[in-house]
């Protein structure tokens, strides 16, 4: 699943990634994990900075989406940019486990979920479903 | 002789990740931690430690603000607690991990009197994995140092 056309950015083939998390220390270990496997990433705060950032022009191969946000929370911002017609891989991280909450997320729109922390081997496995 | 006391401080930093796993001071998302430091990245962990410590700081203040208001704003408790909860979870630091655990269910009761309680709890747990992961940090630092004389 290729991002659809990349605007004005670097030409080449790395993947990309866009993590959504309102926590540094979330950010910091997960822009690591995905540098680690030489995907290109870029950070925002909240669901409504990954709306407004695909508003923008950018796309990514691999949305990391966390559901609990200020301004605009994961289940919201993965619902919106699923009528925008963004087609990546959203992939929902979080901490909640109840099955009803983890369900809402998903039918907003994700193609996978993984519980946090997220670990190298969750990384993978979601990155798996991209090329499989 | 550095390289007696290189692996007489090895063995102490060795025991001392042990003990803490041992206590549940720490569990095994802090592994995960060391994995992703690397040659392109030496001091991943001192810095993520350390955006960790300040964040949680800046939270205990706060939390420690909104308790001691007349009117508890429970939601606001909460919201902090979370973020506290999060940061502790992806850095491994699982005791501390559960009194936030604990604060959220008192304040989701409504209950003061238990988040004082819980929030004493989480103010000790902090203290306790920030002292052990300076002391793990400077043994690191001593190690590389005298491996770098080598």
């Amino acid at each position: 699943m290729a991002a659809q056309g990349r605007h004005g950015g670097k030409k080449s083939n790395k993947m990309t990634a866009l993590v959504v998390d309102d926590n540094t220390v979330n950010r910091m270990i997960h822009h690591r994990l995905l540098d680690n496997l030489g995907i290109e990433n870029v950070a925002v705060v909240n669901g409504k900075e990954a709306v407004d950032i695909h508003c923008s022009g950018k796309t990514f191969d691999l949305i990391l989406m966390d559901m609990d946000m200020p301004v605009m929370n994961g289940i919201e911002a993965t619902r919106q940019l699923r009528e925008m017609g963004i087609r990546s891989m959203i992939a929902g991280v979080s901490t909640r486990s109840m099955e009803r909450e983890i369900r809402e997320f998903i039918e907003a729109g994700l193609d996978d979920y993984q519980e946090k922390p997220l670990t190298m081997s969750k990384l993978i496995s979601i990155i798996h479903k991209i090329n499989g | 002789m550095n390289h007696m006391a290189i692996a007489a401080l090895k063995t102490q930093r060795r025991n001392l990740v042990q003990s803490m796993f041992d206590e549940g001071v720490l569990d095994n998302q802090f592994n995960q931690l060391q994995d992703l430091q690397d040659s392109s990245n030496p001091n991943f962990v001192e810095e993520v430690i350390a955006l960790f410590c300040n964040d949680a700081e800046r939270i205990i203040t706060e939390l420690n603000r909104y308790l001691n208001d007349q009117n508890v704003d429970f939601s606001k408790l909460d919201s902090y607690v979370h973020q506290l909860k999060g940061s502790s979870s992806s850095i491994g630091a699982y005791r501390l991990k559960l009194a936030c655990v604990n604060l959220r269910q008192a304040s989701e009761e409504r209950n003061k009197e238990e988040c004082a309680g819980a929030f004493n709890s989480i103010r000790r747990e902090y203290y306790v994995v920030r002292s052990k992961l300076q002391v793990l940090m400077q043994l690191e630092r001593h190690i590389v140092n005298l491996e770098n004389q080598q």
